[in-house]
């Protein structure tokens, strides 16, 4: 059987998704943020209530999400789109709702807006983007830059004396009340792809359900600002942040695994 | 029911947000404008009329979250008190670029920094000469009475909504405390969602029913969109200072001298006026209620007619900047005001009058009283 | 049990040459062309479709979304 005999459309099995406006995304070649943007508008068009979500757009790489995402969305001031999210979930308390957010917005400088949404539990989502570097500014050093690790900031690597220890956040957080689900995921592969999608509809689920907070991580890698190929990065990432920075399940169901 | 009640400044202010059917309130406490988020909590507006009341964990969070209710159409209202303003500048910006609708108090305490707890009105530079980053202006609105902080919260509504922008109320910590009589207007229901999408649908971020997305956002990074975002803007500004400029003069017919005074420092001046009137001086007050947009024109004109303007402000001297600059040079203008959280009394106005102004004399020291007359 | 085969398409101009689809594919399909597109990404390709068999492993790891891909049973 020729190619040119399968590639008809009936035939066709995946394909990008509807609700991406179809901008060509601005994220560097092998970016988690492309794969990231995408599965998160796949799940919620499968889902039908694209015409019910509005997504707060954070600073960093993924300001642009706006661009890309077709759905409504705000794009916030630096670290503060659980703020934001929370004024649109509590006035709009049927919408669904999600902040789309990197390691410098959602761990350094929104810590106060991301620790109190968590802890007063607002029924919405947060996605947390960690590739544990600066993108968009050029690849600063992150509070979950790992010890050792070179960026601009940190040309000599991080050093735990001087720089704190790379920040678990989402540990943090997890221990919070309001904070109903928590999972780390990456996307590098199918299987991990697979994995984080029904994460990301069952985070959707339960603002349905009015379960309360549901915070997603996922671990990118950041092939320019770690200066490696995105293969080779995504194999550094296994390697160093994986470690570090577990994936799976944190909270189930309003309760921390052990 | 319309109804006349003893109201401290903030209360009022809180009940008539509630009145004017505002959709949400975040803010957080700081002195002198604590009350307005007491009452609200006190009040439970939730089961009033829904609207929703956060205590938010800082005052940047409470501005931010402004933004979000703003982003969707609802009507969204903080207050805070000079450092806390500050802290609210980026969010202020961000509103004014987003183009959204909201109204922010500030019940002006004495700076810079920590300050004072005590009233003052040096903020007049960071409310009207932008005080956020960027080509911006707020419409800033100055209560001199219990009345205007309740009437003024659906005024500035108002004009947030006919304009897509952030809306200043800018009080003090002497009309925020004290008590007077105030007549209360009727229960507006808040707005459906359905009433929402009708009037701001086209632009809200509702959720994409039945239309393209609507994206709300400050960022232009093309140099000839982010130009023509900042004509936008100033195209509003100048509509309103056409439209929507308010002021008030009192006296000002015969008038020989004029007091520039805005607040409370427009209150005691009234009382000033008075004095001076009875010693045969013939001073009029003309009282700016918009400070931006200013009654440039009115001064501009009163600069034919009087001899000399004494600018009245609880600051080292900001507005006097921009009465200067209204008259053109035509009429020397002063300034005069106490600091630190220190009232002028009518007495010390009318002396600054006839010393700066009238009689250009030299200065004399109160014995009992130090005076920070310069 | 029928069979399945696959074929991708890559949208040349979209790709831009991450090469993050090649690992993901077991039946080692993907290739990268010497071939540029207009932004000078060399995109992906199959060098060997006869051992595509539709699993969409590439599709749903490409960040740009630049693949689409197809599937049919065969009879054996």
């Amino acid at each position: 059987m020729e190619a040119l005999d399968i590639i008809k459309p009936e035939n066709q099995v995946f394909c990008k998704s509807q609700l991406m406006t179809g901008n060509a995304l601005s994220y560097c070649p092998g970016c988690g943020h492309g794969t990231a943007n995408n599965l998160i508008m796949e799940v919620i068009d499968e889902m039908g209530i694209s015409e019910d979500t509005i997504g707060v757009a954070p600073v960093g790489c993924s300001v642009l999400a706006y661009d890309f995402m077709n759905i409504d969305m705000t794009q916030a001031a630096h670290g503060r789109a659980p703020a934001v999210a929370t004024a649109i979930a509590r006035t709009w308390p049927e919408k669904y709702v999600f902040t789309y957010q990197g390691d410098g917005d959602l761990a350094a400088i929104g810590t106060a807006e991301t620790i109190h949404a968590c802890n007063r539990g607002e029924n919405m989502v947060i996605f947390f983007v960690n590739n544990g570097i600066y993108g968009m500014t050029g690849g600063q050093m992150a509070p979950t830059t790992l010890e050792g690790m070179k960026s601009s900031t940190s040309p000599y690597g991080r050093e735990i004396a001087s720089m704190g220890s790379p920040l678990k956040i989402t540990e943090l957080i997890a221990n919070l009340p309001g904070v109903y689900s928590v999972s780390r995921h990456a996307l590098h592969t199918h299987k991990h792809v697979r994995k984080a999608k029904i994460a990301i509809r069952q985070a959707f689920e339960n603002t349905r359900l009015k379960k309360g907070l549901s915070f997603i991580e996922i671990l990118s890698n950041c092939n320019s600002g770690w200066k490696m190929t995105p293969n080779d990065a995504n194999i550094w990432m296994e390697e160093n942040m994986f470690p570090y920075f577990p994936l799976g399940d944190i909270k189930v169901e309003g309760k921390l695994k052990v | 029911m319309s109804e006349l009640k003893l109201m401290k400044g903030n209360e009022a202010l809180a009940e008539a947000a509630i009145r004017a059917g505002v959709d949400a309130y975040f803010g957080y406490p700081i002195t002198p404008q604590t009350e307005i988020i007491e009452y609200l909590m006190n009040e439970r507006p939730e089961k009033r009329t829904g609207m929703v009341v956060l205590q938010a964990e800082s005052e940047i969070a409470a501005i931010n979250m402004v933004y979000g209710a703003a982003s969707t159409g609802k009507k969204a209202l903080t207050s805070s008190s000079s450092p806390g303003i500050s802290l609210k500048l980026e969010g202020i910006s961000y509103l004014a670029g987003a183009e959204l609708p909201a109204v922010i108090v500030n019940v002006v305490r004495g700076g810079p920094g920590l300050g004072t707890i005590q009233p003052s009105q040096a903020d007049y530079f960071q409310s009207v000469k932008g005080g956020g980053h960027g080509d911006y202006k707020l419409y800033v609105l100055a209560p001199a009475s219990v009345q205007e902080m309740a009437d003024f919260v659906e005024d500035a509504f108002d004009i947030a909504f006919k304009y897509r922008a952030p809306v200043l109320i800018l009080s003090d910590g002497l009309i925020g405390q004290m008590m007077e009589k105030v007549i209360l207007k009727d229960q507006k229901p808040r707005r459906t969602d359905a009433e929402l999408i009708e009037k701001n649908g086209d632009w809200a971020a509702t959720g994409k029913k039945g239309r393209e997305r609507n994206i709300i956002t400050s960022l232009d990074l093309q140099s000839e969109k982010m130009e023509a975002r900042v004509h936008r803007l100033q195209k509003k500004y100048a509509q309103m200072e056409k439209e929507d400029l308010r002021f008030e003069k009192i006296n000002c017919d015969d008038a020989e001298y004029l007091i520039v005074a805005y607040g409370s420092s427009a209150r005691i001046s009234q009382k000033a006026v008075e004095l001076a009137r009875a010693k045969g001086i013939k001073v009029g007050l003309l009282r700016p209620i918009t400070l931006f947009p200013f009654p440039k024109k009115e001064l501009f004109e009163l600069a034919d007619q009087v001899n000399g303007i004494l600018s009245v402000e609880l600051n080292a001297g900001q507005m006097v900047e921009d009465v200067r600059l209204s008259v053109e040079h035509k009429v020397p203008v002063e300034h005069f005001g106490r600091t630190g959280g220190i009232i002028h009394t009518p007495e010390e106005i009318l002396e600054a009058l006839e010393q700066k102004i009238i009689n250009n004399g030299s200065i004399r020291h109160h014995k009992t009283r130090e005076s920070s007359i310069l | 049990m029928a069979k399945v085969k696959g074929a991708i398409v890559v949208d040349t101009q979209i790709c831009k040459g991450c090469e993050v689809c090649i690992p993901v594919c077991q039946e080692k399909v993907i290739a990268m062309s010497s071939e540029v597109n207009r932004k000078g990404y060399h995109y992906a390709y199959m060098n060997n479709p006869e051992a595509c068999n539709g699993c969409t492993n590439c599709g749903i790891v490409c960040p740009d979304r630049a693949i689409t891909v197809y599937r049919v049973k065969v009879s054996t």
